[in-house]
């Protein structure tokens, strides 16, 4: 009876719009859920450094090297930020790592496909992070106070991504032959997985009932999915680029693109472990979490060292 | 030498030192033991990147042959930069790296507090930005080197054998020709052994706080800052750097 009357409880002041905090009464299954979406968050911005980690060196002019290396900086302080409030939960940064690393829990599928030109990195600041922002925009208003208030921070940074990617876009659009074929390129490789960002189609995405009547999540898959490709299809025809679907229209009625059928198939075998990428980026992440082992252990012999020093004293 | 060309190759020195070692920093980019880490490593290499960007721009500038910053970055070959070696050797492991930044910093924070004093105004902003920056630098190497040292035997270890491999590198940063004489007549440039100085003391007091041991001096590696003869790493380093101003010529990027 006392469990039923939380849990009404609960659900008014999630009705009434109220944020729930960490030492607020939560049911199990929210804790669950919040813990699952907010470590694939944090997932996703680290493991995100790779692809873009992959052209720093390579950045063309001394310009667009410090946006990048400022553009993956902000990411991980992301992923910061999102281990920090999933923290708020009850679940350990080194837990969360653990789940990873076990495949228990996931990261956006979108970083396990490869950066093959520098175009690409105008590409997954434009779509990736353009995608990112529209998902993230929605859950400033998630029902989790932390979270919410680390989307709030984020959001800014990355629609500063964001335009620094279509920037880059822009430019090799009109640049040379060339350049302007490996801007077509990457747009072609990037536009259909990012569309496979916003998850799949309501009816069939498992978690989506509980996660709105909590309100960790705002909108739908499909509604967010919409607003993506409704604002990004005249920022490509802006620069002169051609997005990747034949079946993309503009509908009247609806007042939205129509557009193509995505191919599910590919997108649950990459979320199943099959995309180009997904053994390099958890091998990479393993592999760079054990080496730093060492670091990690003096860090903490030093520490414990101070702490007695100072007891003793 | 006039005026004109001492300062051109003095400006690039310090240029190319901030530009090689942000290289080699930023390729910590995804590979750091803590996230914290990785996150500090590439604030770094940004900020080396910056400083590097205002140096090159004035070399360019006092050179006068219409070059940008990008033109010297991008489009000169090995034996034109003249970092010194200690920038340009492999990242190593994260102890390897933190030691080398450590030496790297312990001399840059003497040596831009120097410059502030430039009487070439532009020397003076650039060194009065960097010298903000090269303070956290030191801090958070000098920190690490620390914990490092005096960490567990393992890190101890490790990071002595780093301080005894890269120790030969560290005399070169205080060698001074006729660059650096003519600069410093003119009071633009520092004198390098007011530097060393400093340099000494710092190493000394972190060292000795680390558990670590100071190598003997012996023989010191040069040819770098003075004359372009780098290892052998530059050129895989300028391999990457430069692949996409050299392969595309007339893109704008
Ligand atoms: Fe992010
Ligand atoms: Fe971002």
């Amino acid at each position: 009876m006392e469990e039923l009357d939380k849990l009404q409880q609960f659900q008014q002041k999630i009705d009434a719009e109220k944020k729930i905090e960490p030492k607020d009464w939560m049911p199990e299954d929210y804790r669950k859920h919040l813990i699952r979406q907010i470590s694939q968050h944090a997932h996703s911005e680290v493991i995100g450094m790779q692809p873009e980690g992959n052209w720093i060196t390579r950045a063309p002019s001394l310009r667009s090297k410090i946006i990048l290396l400022a553009k993956i900086q902000d990411e991980a302080g992301h992923g910061l930020y999102l281990y920090s409030a999933a923290e708020t939960l009850g679940i350990s940064r080194e837990e969360m790592i653990n789940q990873l690393h076990t495949g228990k829990a996931k990261y956006s599928s979108i970083f396990n496909y490869p950066s093959l030109t520098w175009a690409d990195i105008g590409a997954i600041g434009w779509l990736v992070d353009g995608a990112a922002i529209v998902n993230q925009v929605s859950l400033q208003r998630t029902s989790y106070g932390p979270y919410s208030r680390a989307m709030i921070k984020i959001c800014m940074e990355e629609s500063f991504h964001q335009r620094q990617g279509y920037e880059i876009m822009a430019k090799m659009a009109q640049g040379t032959p060339e350049q302007k074929e490996m801007a077509q390129d990457a747009l072609n490789r990037w536009w259909w997985p990012s569309l496979m960002m916003f998850g799949p189609h309501d009816n069939e995405s498992a978690h989506t009932g509980n996660a709105m009547k909590w309100k960790i999540k705002r909108e739908t898959n499909d509604e967010l999915r919409q607003k993506f490709i409704d604002k990004t299809v005249q920022q490509a025809e802006v620069i002169g680029l051609t997005i990747p679907d034949p079946d993309l229209k503009w509908n009247e009625e609806r007042g939205h693109y129509d557009f193509g059928e995505i191919d599910w198939e590919e997108f649950w075998r990459v979320v199943n472990g099959n995309g180009p990428c997904n053994k390099k980026r958890l091998n990479h992440h393993k592999k760079v979490h054990e080496e730093g082992r060492w670091v990690r252990e003096a860090a903490a012999a030093y520490a414990k060292k101070q702490k007695n020093k100072q007891i003793a004293a | 030498m006039t005026t004109q060309e001492a300062l051109f190759k003095y400006t690039l020195r310090i240029g190319d030192n901030d530009l090689i070692l942000g290289h080699r920093l930023a390729e910590w980019c995804s590979y750091g033991p803590t996230l914290e880490e990785d996150l500090a490593l590439t604030n770094i290499a940004l900020d080396l990147t910056g400083e590097a960007q205002a140096l090159l721009q004035y070399a360019a500038e006092v050179e006068g042959k219409g070059r940008s910053a990008d033109d010297l970055a991008y489009k000169r070959p090995e034996r034109q930069f003249y970092n010194s070696i200690i920038t340009e050797l492999p990242k190593g492991d994260f102890g390897y790296s933190i030691v080398r930044q450590f030496l790297f910093d312990a001399y840059e924070l003497p040596f831009f507090q120097m410059l502030t004093k430039s009487k070439d105004e532009t020397l003076s902003a650039i060194a009065h930005k960097a010298v903000k920056e090269v303070k956290y630098h030191l801090r958070h190497s000098a920190n690490w080197v620390i914990r490092l040292g005096d960490g567990t035997e393992e890190s101890h270890n490790r990071v002595q054998k780093s301080l005894n491999d890269l120790w030969e590198y560290t005399g070169e940063l205080f060698e001074m020709d006729e660059v650096d004489e003519t600069v410093l007549k003119e009071g633009i440039g520092v004198d390098l052994t007011l530097v060393k100085a400093e340099w000494d003391e710092t190493v000394n007091k972190v060292l000795a706080e680390a558990t670590l041991t100071r190598p003997e001096d012996g023989w010191m590696q040069t040819g770098a800052k003075r004359e372009g003869i780098h290892s052998e790493y530059l050129g895989y380093i300028l391999t990457d750097m430069q692949y996409l101003p050299r392969a595309y010529p007339d893109a704008q990027w």
